[in-house]
């Protein structure tokens, strides 16, 4: 373990002590962070499913999720260059619950870029979310690096537009993680020609990070941890020499390497996931390098949710897991073995207990 | 006993032995689909509270953390529940996650609701083997 990152854990497991009255570490954190000029920061926010119950009544638990990983992003020192919420910030895509999970994340003290989920877009098809957020999919450049935004969790157009009586149905039918009326999630056609023609005057050297709710990857389709046109977008993003992606949806630390491309799950505000391989009827493909995060104890609500402070470091990754009643988990590129490693456990001597699932 | 009560014996016995239609190993594969239809139903319904927004108060249901029933281990049950601090079969755990996250009120144990659930969750889990006491 480096110094930086027990200075950024103590940091964050210290808050509590400075709002008592402690003294902030923040020679610690500089010294820390006194690195090339190229690096540089963002905070990742997601999945915090916002749930109305009536009026003015919304689900206590996943509220908490959202406004504790807004104070703490806020306290962040040295500060994050942007925050990016990934996606799900409601539970059934309302008005009411997407306007209560805005109202949250305007008190984010940096410019944050948001990533369309499914239950912020099968109520309406993102029609509310846009006015709240701006465009379902986009790009930008910062220090070198180019982002790019993709709503992956699109389906087939009949699926959508012909098999469903109201919009509401269509909305809890999607709604339903294990629900076999669900639809496998795509980017889809007209996205991806957007995304070739984005990418084409970008030099091959560029770092591309890409944000996308779903995994660009194929991991369990039951669950939907799937994009149905995986494949063909990672051809896309083949000629580029650095390519990360990070995506939201699964409440739970995955990674993986696939050719140029490296994969990092986040964690969700709300509540976690089990791993699909905890599911005994049904195959699934969790990428092998993954260490599974600790197993989450219910007793403790926050327990295996979390946020991310995310490190851009030679244009490739290192993602801090902030998990509150857990240990905090590291996993950053590794360029000898050329694939992301969690810093602390990914040798199999070093696994404990909780991190077995079955 | 008597000589009329003996013949009396004589007379039922064989009667119960050979005009009877239940005997202990007489079913078949009828009977079988007929059992596992009642089987299956039950899980049906326990199936359906488990992704119910009305089980709680607040909407939440159990499949919204729990999909298709996992990270539940009924095979683990009875077990010691550490946070509870002592042994406990599979019902006291859901009805703590309706208290909860659910923000509910408990289930009477023998509730068909709660047998229900277990039998959703035991099929759900189905060719995994029994391990109680483990964590």
């Amino acid at each position: 373990m480096n110094s930086r990152q027990i200075t950024r854990r103590s940091f964050l497991k210290g808050m509590g002590a400075i709002a008592a009255g402690g003294t902030l570490p923040v020679s610690l954190v500089e010294l820390a962070f006194a690195d090339s000029s190229r690096n540089f920061t963002f905070a990742y926010i997601s999945d915090s499913h916002i749930q109305h119950i009536k009026g003015t009544q919304f689900v206590r638990n996943w509220d908490r999720g959202l406004i504790r990983s807004v104070a703490e992003t806020n306290m962040l020192l040295p500060k994050p260059d942007f925050v990016v919420y990934g996606g799900d910030l409601a539970q059934l895509g309302t008005q009411a619950e997407l306007d209560h999970g805005a109202e949250m994340l305007a008190k984010l003290n940096y410019k944050y870029h948001c990533v369309m989920g499914e239950h912020d877009y099968y109520l309406d098809l993102g029609r509310y979310w846009g006015k709240l957020f701006g465009p379902h999919y986009y790009s930008w450049d910062h220090k070198g690096v180019h982002f790019i935004v993709l709503n992956s969790i699109l389906t087939y157009d009949k699926w959508t537009h012909e098999r469903w009586p109201t919009p509401e149905q269509r909305m809890l039918e999607m709604a339903g993680l294990d629900n076999p009326n669900g639809s496998p999630f795509m980017v889809g056609k007209k996205q991806r020609q957007w995304l070739q023609e984005d990418l084409k005057t970008l030099k091959k050297e560029t770092p591309v990070v890409l944000f996308s709710h779903s995994p660009i990857q194929k991991i369990y389709k039951g669950w939907n941890f799937w994009t149905e046109d995986a494949e063909e977008v990672q051809a896309l993003l083949r000629p580029f020499a650095d390519v990360t992606v990070v995506y939201g949806h699964v409440h739970q630390i995955q990674y993986n390497q696939i050719g140029n491309i490296s994969f990092h799950a986040v964690m969700a505000t709300a509540w976690p996931w089990p791993y699909p391989e905890s599911y005994a009827q049904a195959k699934t493909h969790l990428p092998k390098i993954t260490v599974p995060m600790n197993r989450a104890d219910p007793f403790f609500e926050r327990d295996a949710t979390g946020w991310q402070f995310i490190n851009l470091k030679t244009g490739r990754i290192d993602i801090s897991y902030n998990l509150y009643d857990n240990t905090n988990r590291t996993v950053a590129y590794n360029r000898k073995t050329s694939r992301p490693e969690d810093t602390t456990y990914q040798s199999p001597e070093k696994r404990i207990p909780p991190q077995s699932h079955y | 006993m008597s000589i009329s009560l003996r013949l009396l014996a004589f007379t039922l016995v064989p009667l119960i032995l050979f005009t009877g239609t239940t005997l202990a190993d007489d079913f078949t594969q009828k009977d079988q689909d007929r059992w596992q239809k009642e089987y299956m139903s039950v899980v049906e319904k326990g199936r359906a509270l488990w992704v119910s927004p009305k089980l709680g108060t607040n909407g939440v249901s159990c499949a919204q953390c729990h999909p298709n029933g996992a990270n539940t281990h009924p095979e683990t049950y009875p077990k010691f529940q550490q946070q509870l601090g002592r042994v406990i079969p599979l019902r006291d755990m859901i009805n703590w996650c309706i208290l909860n996250p659910l923000e509910g009120e408990e289930l009477n144990p023998y509730d068909p609701r709660m047998v229900a659930m277990e039998a959703y969750l035991a099929h759900e889990r189905k060719g995994v083997p029994m391990a109680p006491g483990k964590h």
